[in-house]
């Protein structure tokens, strides 16, 4: 497939039962996000902020850390947007907070934000406010203390849709910017 | 390729007065005319005698008719209620085609010359006055059969309508396949009529968007998108050879690009750090000049037919809206005023209108203002619609729509907006752009 996607749907799945998860354990929930398919994480509940390692308890199951899918499964790997608005939502703030010191724990991993827009726009206009998007999370992380060195932006404007749907829960999902992992992860 | 053919005898010079003002008709350049700026238009009976001769001559005259129903301002007449097959060397016996009311009758013959190459003669007639209104002759080599009917079309249009045609012109536009989420596109190009499709050879590893033509070259722009970024091309259709439009290192976008009507230059926008701008190179020397600054999104740039102005898209205001600037940046305004967003502008052929997209509530339109942001009319709306470009004659506008399923379709709509059809590509299809006459 295009874009070195390949898991893209996979990686969709486990972001919205991780967005939820983490949602559930300390913030507002993101965009109505029905968990697709059962929860691929048994452990306890994930860090909202900063990150100590591998998931508490004695005897848990669970991604090893500093994998891709610790990332995506503990920490959440995509934040969400309100209708043409490219503002950190407040919900979004702690999962970026947990994405920066996860980075801060894994020095060697490098990003590439990848901002994405719902369908209810015209074409290039959508480019560039997907990268707005990608833009304002990159910045949330390099005031985080990330060094701008380790991220790239995208934007793909609502050529990517994670929800093919066509109503605005689908859209509400379709309006993010995705944390993709390009190198460094264990 | 074409001479003019010797008016056959001298025929009477009557005016058919009823006709012309049954038809409403303007200033007349033949005695029959189809006013194209009429609210509603009646479309002009025509009847298009199969074209004799060789056996090219019925599908020539075939898409002939099909070229001139499509624009919504003739009605070809049902060919098996003609009562006469005319020879194109014989005046009509008028009575003849007056009886099924047709009011202008196009006929011709296709022969073979020695060099091998096709040659057609037709002569359009004007069935009342019984004047001969065009008599031309083409030559062509005989695959390029389809080009002499567009031609011939583009002939009938513009004696009947007095305005330029535009049947012998190609579409490059957007093939989707695939899911949503997991789209594929490519680049085709194809004759307006949807024949002759073929996929340009892109790079398979990244998504292309906006293929533009040029004005007088056979070249086109692209946008290709990787996860890298994003990067405009320019490409030759004739050679297939490509190469990258610059390198700019701190640019991680460049998109929406279009040429000037010189060709010497590419507008595009260009991302940087989150805000996005609007840029010229002069593909000359590959020198680049920035036209606008800011945080805002500014995209969408097309140039006036004279090169001196571009209209573009901003949402410097807090909403995106049409802004004009001068061709070096000076002299930005706002041109859009309405209710909604406005966003994909383009400028027409003929500099008098600018088409645009405006999304409002849960519908999209496709509308038309004046330059100076008056007049602005919406010609058609539906669930999604995007990418409006113009006909070379300033008259038609293709554009991408989507009616709910979530399929993308090309659809034209003329400047009344009374006139809309699907355009004949069967399968998903968005981002088009129409190319300029090709002779």
């Amino acid at each position: 497939m295009r874009l070195g996607f390949k898991t893209l749907g996979d990686i969709a799945v486990a972001a919205m039962a991780g967005a939820a998860l983490t949602a559930c354990a300390s913030h507002p929930p993101p965009p109505p996000a029905a968990p697709i398919g059962p929860p691929p994480h048994e452990g306890g509940p994930p860090p909202s902020s900063g990150y100590e390692g591998g998931p508490p308890g004695a005897v848990s199951r669970g991604p090893l850390p500093g994998t891709e899918q610790d990332f995506v499964i503990n920490i959440g790997d995509r934040v969400y947007f309100d209708f043409d608005a490219a503002t950190i939502r407040e919900d979004a703030g702690p999962i970026l907070s947990a994405q920066a010191g996860w980075l801060s724990h894994y020095p060697d991993v490098r990003v590439r934000i990848e901002g994405n827009c719902d369908e209810r726009g015209t074409r290039e206009y959508n480019f560039a406010l997907g990268a707005r998007r990608a833009d304002a999370v990159r910045d949330f992380l390099v005031a985080h203390g990330i060094a701008a060195g380790r991220i790239t932006t995208i934007s793909y404007g609502k050529e990517q849709p994670i929800d093919p749907g066509q109503d605005e829960a689908a859209w509400a999902k379709n309006r993010n910017a995705h944390t993709a992992i390009v190198q460094g992860a264990r | 390729m074409s001479t003019i053919l010797p008016r056959l005898g001298a025929l009477g010079a009557a005016i058919a007065l009823g006709l012309a003002a049954a038809l409403g008709a303007g200033p007349a350049l033949a005695d029959i005319t189809v006013d194209v700026n009429q609210a509603a238009v009646q479309p002009l009976p025509i009847a298009i005698a199969p074209f004799g001769g060789e056996a090219q001559g019925a599908q020539i005259s075939a898409v002939v008719s099909a070229d001139l129903e499509r624009s919504g301002l003739f009605r070809p007449l049902e060919p098996a209620t003609f009562r006469q097959r005319p020879d194109v060397g014989v005046v009509p016996s008028f009575d003849a085609w007056k009886a099924i009311a047709a009011q202008a009758l196009l006929v011709g013959n296709v022969a073979t010359g020695a060099d091998g190459r096709l040659s057609v003669d037709f002569r359009l007639w004007d069935v009342y006055a019984g004047d001969q209104l065009v008599g031309t002759r083409l030559t062509a080599t005989p695959d390029s059969w389809r080009t002499i009917a567009h031609q011939i079309a583009d002939a009938v249009y513009k004696k009947l309508t007095g305005e330029t045609g535009y049947f012998d012109t190609r579409v490059v536009f957007v093939a989707e396949s695939g899911p949503k989420t997991k789209k594929v596109t490519r680049l085709v190009v194809m004759d307006q009529d949807g024949a002759n499709p073929y996929y340009l050879p892109t790079d398979p590893t990244a998504m292309v968007f906006a293929p533009r033509f040029s004005t007088r070259r056979q070249e086109i722009t692209y946008m290709a998108l990787r996860p890298t970024g994003a990067s405009i091309y320019l490409k030759n259709l004739d050679t297939g050879r490509e190469e990258v439009l610059g390198r700019f290192p701190n640019m991680t976008m460049a998109m929406a690009p279009r040429f000037s009507p010189d060709d010497s230059k590419v507008a595009f926008a260009a991302e940087e750090h989150g805000a996005t701008n609007i840029y010229v190179m002069n593909l000359a020397n590959q020198s680049l000049k920035r036209l606008t600054d800011g945080l805002a999104v500014d995209t969408s740039p097309s140039f006036s037919p004279d090169g001196g102005q571009i209209v573009f898209n901003s949402d410097r205001g807090g909403t995106p809206e049409l802004y004009v600037m001068n061709a070096d940046g000076s002299g930005v305004h706002r041109i859009s005023f309405g209710a909604g967003r406005y966003t994909a502008p383009v400028w027409s052929p003929d500099s008098k209108l600018i088409a645009f997209v405006k999304q409002q509530g849960q519908s999209f339109s496709v509308g038309v203002m004046a330059p100076d942001g008056s007049g602005e009319r919406v010609l058609t709306t539906s669930y999604f619609a995007d990418e409006p470009t113009w006909a070379p004659n300033g008259r038609v506008i293709m554009f991408e729509r989507k009616m709910g399923d979530g399929a993308s379709r090309l659809w034209t709509v003329d400047v009344t907006g009374h006139i809309q059809r699907e355009a004949p590509y069967p399968v998903s299809g968005s981002d088009p752009a129409w190319s300029p006459l090709l002779h």
